[in-house]
């Protein structure tokens, strides 16, 4: 009788094996869940843009201009859409040198205006157009929407210098004279002297767009790229 | 430029918008494009078969043929069309890379044509794409080996000069070479097995004497048996010392695994006969006999396949090893069971939990031999589930184990091939990669040199250097040199990296003297490099910089093809009859001129430079890499 215990656990034994075959066929359910979810995340993502007309209409390209710029985009992005990390790629291979991704990042955010996580023909043909046949105004516009990373309307000395730490990033490491650690930094300060009239430690729109109409290097750098497309 | 994203360049410059409030300096002009042609389609006609693409589509990689004006070659003036003699399917793969940017490999080309095509339109098959990377790796390797098998059969003639020493050794090695090799390799063979037969039949029992008992052969028939074992282990030892001396490298040798079997297998004899006398360890003698068996492994050199089954459980090992730690566990765990569930019944076997481990192996192997069974309820219970538990953790495995260790062996090999491939590739693409970005310093000195010509008014030389550089390159070089102008700082190449790094910390050459005349007339160089660097800064205040400059003329320009990179221009070269306009596509070799030139004072340079001024035209190029010649060329 001492062997009761044993003889127990062995029935129990047996008793569980027989219940694992049995949620084997399916009989018995199985309590936790599987996630069916995933199958939904593998649909791709295809964007068709709106037509060639109301583009024509709401930028400042031609017909032709469009067509080009189009095929040049498909044949990049087939899916119709790019997405943060492909941008970087792209934006990464005009500049071996160094590491253009920090600045393809502020670059995506500034061309997403939907802030959707990925940019469509009409956003790209939309900051093209400012950016190759807008007034100074609006480029400058854009510029100032570039630097203001959380899109608060003042640009801080930690977003201008975040920045200027990507601009030099795209440098990299072997240029001359030397880069060193401070240089960013002292960057940034020429630019608040500069752009910051009421030294509040703050760059707004007004003092943004007022300061660079009077420096003429910025103005004459800023019609550089009319003839692009 | 990287190609395939040629189309974003219109995209990248327009962003750099960005960059222009923050810059200080103003930015360079903008190429223009002189003649805007529409983008055209263009018929190329291969072999028949008539293709059609965009021009810009081509144009995406112009290091290729079809990209380059190298594809003008080919252009037929009656048809205005590209004609080409060659493959037209292969073609079509070959154009897929310009549209898509992916290069693959179809599987039903052959390799070698497929690689002939490639080098004929100027692509590299690194750039083959992942999907089809492999395949054409593993067909190029198969063709490379095809080869050299080819090549093998003639290897085992006879070298002309080889001492006996060597022939001896390639005898041993390859036995059909000559005819007393094969003789040996017989006669060993021969007397292995002899051996081993001897060693079988010593202890059947011949009872033909009227002794009570039957003895084994080897007691009855001692000095028959001693003499054969005394002839075999003499061939052992003759062969082993021949072989020890023929070695090319004795340790070597005698570390290998062959060498340590033969010599276990003659050594139990030899044990033996300095023993005999002793008593005592004549137990120990009876063991040493055990030995004797290691003769056999002596085979593994006279069979392939027994090499190939010991590499294999070599390599099988840790799969091996996992099995028995499994096995061991539910051992334990078996027999615990049983052991205490035995424990209660009569005259039960199971003594203790060690000798109930005899039990669960032989059940879990399934071999059931029946001298261990146990009685009560739960024993049989546990037993039967002991059994059928042996069925998974044993019969299963082993097929896998098998698969497992071809599949792992073949991968394994693939691996480290593939990591080796991979470094390989990666260094070839990152040396196309710093191919473009030298393109652009190039093409910066070349575009101040540009400048310098507009400034002198020489048109042709213009013209000529117009021609070298795209459009897209064009635009793509005035791109990062916006960047540069809005951070201030310039691109340059490793070594001069590394080289200012240096020289800031070091004295500055004093002035040198003036140098001689006239420069001479252009040569043609495919990449140049000047002697010293120059400072791009032209209003800044020089960094830091501790070199006085007196001359801004450059004494002697080196020249070197392959990757050196050229260096950077600076203002001063305004003065300075342009010697370089073209760039010559020499891949090997290295030519340098020296080109010393009028020496202008420093007030006619609008800024100021900071040139470490080498000597003039005797330089030994210091620092500026040891593959560095100097001509003069006076």
């Amino acid at each position: 009788m001492n062997l009761e215990g044993l003889e127990m656990i062995a029935v129990l034994v047996v008793v569980v094996l027989f219940v694992k075959v049995l949620e084997q066929f399916g009989l018995l359910e199985a309590s936790y869940d599987d996630s069916v979810e995933d199958e939904l995340e593998l649909s791709a993502v295809r964007h068709r843009p709106e037509g060639l007309e109301k583009l024509e209409a709401q930028t400042r390209f031609s017909r032709k201009e469009l067509q080009i710029l189009y095929r040049g985009f498909k044949n990049e992005c087939p899916s119709g859409v790019v997405n943060e990390d492909t941008f970087k790629d792209i934006y990464s291979q005009f500049f071996p040198q160094g590491d253009a991704s920090t600045y393809a990042h502020f670059l995506f955010n500034a061309f997403d205006t939907d802030h959707n996580g990925s940019v469509s023909f009409e956003d790209f043909v939309m900051g093209l157009s400012i950016l190759l046949r807008g007034s100074v105004q609006e480029k400058l516009n854009w510029a100032f929407n570039l630097y203001d990373i959380n899109k608060d309307g003042y640009i801080t000395k930690e977003e201008m210098l975040d920045i200027m730490k990507a601009i030099y990033d795209m440098m990299g490491k072997c240029t001359y004279p030397i880069l060193k650690e401070e240089t960013p930094r002292q960057h940034v300060d020429m630019f608040f002297q500069k752009m910051d009239k009421n030294k509040d430690g703050v760059v707004t729109i007004d003092e943004f767009i007022d300061c660079c109409q009077n420096d003429e290097n910025i103005m004459r750098s800023m019609q550089l790229f009319e003839n692009v497309i | 430029m990287a190609a395939g994203v040629a189309a974003w360049l219109p995209f990248a410059r327009a962003a750099a918008i960005g960059w222009m409030p923050v810059a200080n300096l103003p930015m360079p002009v903008a190429p223009t494009e002189k003649n805007k042609r529409q983008d055209e389609l263009i018929i190329l006609n291969v072999s028949g078969r008539r293709f059609q693409t965009w021009r810009t589509t081509l144009d995406r990689y112009p290091d290729t043929l079809l990209g380059s004006s190298e594809k003008e070659f080919f252009f037929n003036e009656e048809t205005r069309e590209y004609f080409f003699d060659r493959d037209p399917d292969v073609f079509r793969s070959i154009l897929n890379f310009y549209r898509t940017g992916k290069l693959h490999y179809p599987r039903y080309e052959c390799i070698s044509a497929y690689d002939e095509e490639l080098a004929f339109f100027g692509i590299i098959p690194e750039i083959i794409s992942d999907c089809c990377y492999e395949e054409y790796k593993d067909r190029k390797r198969e063709n490379a080996e095809r080869l050299m098998d080819d090549m093998e059969d003639n290897k085992d003639s006879k070298l002309p000069n080889m001492t006996f020493r060597e022939t001896m050794w390639r005898a041993f090695e390859n036995p059909h070479t000559s005819t007393m090799a094969l003789v040996f390799y017989y006669v060993t063979g021969f007397f292995i097995a002899v051996s081993v037969i001897t060693n079988v039949v010593e202890t059947v029992p011949c009872g033909s004497t009227p002794n009570q008992k039957d003895m084994p052969c080897g007691e009855r028939y001692t000095v028959a048996f001693f003499c054969m074992d005394t002839a075999c282990v003499m061939i052992f030892t003759v062969e082993y010392l021949m072989r020890l001396f023929a070695a090319p490298s004795r340790y070597r040798f005698m570390r290998s695994v062959m060498s340590i079997i033969d010599v276990v297998a003659i050594l139990p004899y030899y044990i033996g006969l300095v023993m005999t006398n002793n008593e005592d360890v004549s137990g120990a003698f009876v063991t040493l006999r055990v030995f004797r068996v290691f003769r056999i492994f002596k085979f593994s050199r006279h069979s392939q396949g027994l090499r190939i089954l010991g590499y294999t459980l070599k390599s099988c090992a840790s799969e091996l090893g996992f099995l028995l730690f499994s096995l061991t566990m539910a051992i334990i765990i078996f027999a615990t069971v049983m052991f205490y569930a035995e424990k209660g019944s009569t005259s039960s076997k199971f003594t203790s939990i060690p000798a109930s481990f005899w039990y669960t192996i032989v059940t879990m192997t399934t071999l059931g031999y029946g001298d261990m069974v146990p009685k009560t309820i739960a024993g049989k219970i546990f037993g039967s589930i002991c059994s059928l538990s042996g069925v998974l953790v044993i019969a299963l495995p082993v097929p896998v184990i098998v698969s497992n260790f071809s599949r792992i062996y073949h991968q394994n090999q693939r691996a480290d091939k593939r990591r080796a491939q991979k470094k390989a590739r990666l260094a070839r693409m990152r040396i196309s990669k710093t191919g473009s970005s030298n393109a652009f310093l190039r093409s910066k000195r070349n575009g101040l040199l540009n400048e310098a010509l507009e400034l002198t008014g020489s048109m042709e030389e213009e013209q000529q250097l117009n021609k070298t550089t795209s459009l897209i390159e064009s635009q793509h070089h005035h791109l990062l040199h916006c960047l540069e102008k809005t951070t201030n700082h310039e691109f340059v190449d490793e070594q001069l990296y590394e080289q200012s790094y240096l020289e800031s910390a070091l004295q500055s050459y004093p002035s040198r003297s003036p140098s001689l005349s006239s420069q001479d007339g252009l040569t043609g160089t495919c990449c140049s490099r000047r002697s010293k660097k120059s400072n791009h800064l032209p209003n800044a205040s020089a960094p830091a910089s501790t070199h006085p400059h007196s001359l801004q003329e450059l004494s002697a320009i080196h020249i070197q093809c392959g990757d050196q990179p050229p260096l950077s221009t600076s203002r001063s070269s305004l003065n300075m009859m342009p010697d370089e306009p073209g760039r010559l596509n020499c891949k090997s070799g290295q030519i340098t001129t020296a080109i010393i030139s009028i020496p202008t004072p420093p007030a006619n340079s609008p800024e100021g430079d900071g040139h470490p001024p080498p000597s003039p035209a005797v330089q030994p190029g210091t620092g500026s890499g040891s593959n560095v010649v100097k001509v003069s060329a006076l």
